[in-house]
């Protein structure tokens, strides 16, 4: 019999959706996509199902990582308007059952990417999870405003991961994939970081916004932007570079500068006039940025075969 | 008592069941065909045999 005194009784049942929701589907179709262009852009073809399979076990291990994230920070969640609708603050998933589904997940993505790729590769996986999980949300987050910059590197593995699936070794290539998001991650969450003012400073996250003001962020965000766009345009005249790559790289790196140097001209004052647009705007196209960038990389690697893709 | 008696709570998680179940048929499935995979290709090795390939194996 229920007891309608019982609060629990009228707690919202969890549903397969909200399991899948601890697992951030966003950041693991990011995950996906420059995963997939590593292994891709990689000199050694990988036969499909070995792909399909190492690809989806590294899916689950990027969404492991981020159920044990969203167990660690269900307190900060809980404040930030961003992020009080998860399943943890929100009531509708218990912590607990987070941080077993965390662990359960990671165990097993690790263990079959070894089976169906090797082991450098489920190495390099499990190094991300606890790179993500431990060192980011447990110990970077909350200590430093260079969190996301450091925190970043977990996002930027990857493509390395998806390499050495392929080859079963390291190379220079897949490193400049992970300086290219290394290098993006910092704008990227700063420009959030500025529209969505109050939200990192109500949780106490130490964001460069909160510790050295908002106008210094900006500056940040221009700095990083334009070794951004060195790195970027540089890695066309690589192996995994192109003209097709070169092209993109020119007018997205363009388009990002402007935008920074917007965000670096403009004050609150100008920000709150057109509710934080320009910084919106970047942030928007930090997404197309990176997506086209590797978009780039693998129709590069896609044309290779018939001898039209890179320099040669 | 009837051996299927139905509680509320099946009824209440029956999506999730069935999801669940889903999954693990299909990861059942994913093993079975990676499995497959592998040990045809030419250059799979049987554990504990180096230098011994499925072919030279067999013979």
């Amino acid at each position: 019999m229920t007891d309608i005194t019982d609060p629990k009784a009228f707690a919202p049942e969890a549903q397969l959706g909200d399991y899948f929701a601890l697992l951030k589907p966003r950041v693991m179709q990011l995950v996906v996509f420059t995963a997939v262009v590593g292994m891709l852009a990689a000199p050694v073809a990988v036969h499909p199902v070995i792909g399909f399979a190492s690809i989806l076990f590294v899916a689950i291990g990027a969404g492991a990582s981020g159920a044990l994230n969203m167990w660690w920070d269900a307190d900060i969640d809980a404040v930030m308007r961003r992020t009080k609708g998860r399943p943890i603050p929100s009531g509708r998933v218990a912590p607990s059952e987070a941080l077993g589904l965390g662990v359960a997940l990671s165990g097993l993505a690790v263990m079959m990417l070894a089976l169906s790729a090797n082991l450098l590769a489920a190495g390099m996986l499990a190094f991300t999870i606890v790179f993500y999980a431990v060192v980011y949300s447990m110990w970077l987050k909350r200590s430093t405003p260079q969190n996301i910059v450091i925190g970043g590197a977990a996002g930027a593995f990857p493509p390395v991961i998806g390499w050495i699936i392929a080859t079963g070794s390291f190379a220079v290539e897949p490193w400049l994939m992970f300086a290219l998001i290394f290098m993006w991650t910092p704008p990227h969450f700063w420009a959030l970081a500025l529209f969505m003012r109050s939200d990192y400073d109500d949780a106490g996250v130490p964001m460069l916004t909160v510790t050295h003001g908002r106008p210094a962020t900006r500056r940040h965000i221009l700095a990083y932007t334009a070794l951004l766009a060195i790195l970027a345009i540089g890695t066309a005249f690589t192996s995994i570079g192109g003209p097709i790559y070169l092209a993109a790289a020119v007018v997205l790196n363009g388009l990002f500068l402007l935008g920074a140097i917007r965000i670096w001209q403009r004050d609150e004052d100008d920000s709150e006039a057109d509710n934080f647009a320009v910084e919106r705007k970047f942030f928007r196209l930090s997404l197309w940025y990176l997506f086209l960038h590797f978009g780039a990389i693998l129709a590069e690697a896609s044309l290779r075969p018939w001898g039209l893709g890179g320099w040669s | 008592m009837s051996l299927r008696q139905e509680h509320e709570i099946h009824t209440r998680r029956k999506g999730r069941n069935v999801g669940v179940g889903l999954m693990l048929g299909g990861f059942v499935i994913l093993v079975m065909v990676l499995t497959y995979v592998k040990i045809t290709q030419l250059d799979f090795q049987i554990p504990n045999a180096p230098n011994t390939t499925t072919e030279e194996a067999i013979n």
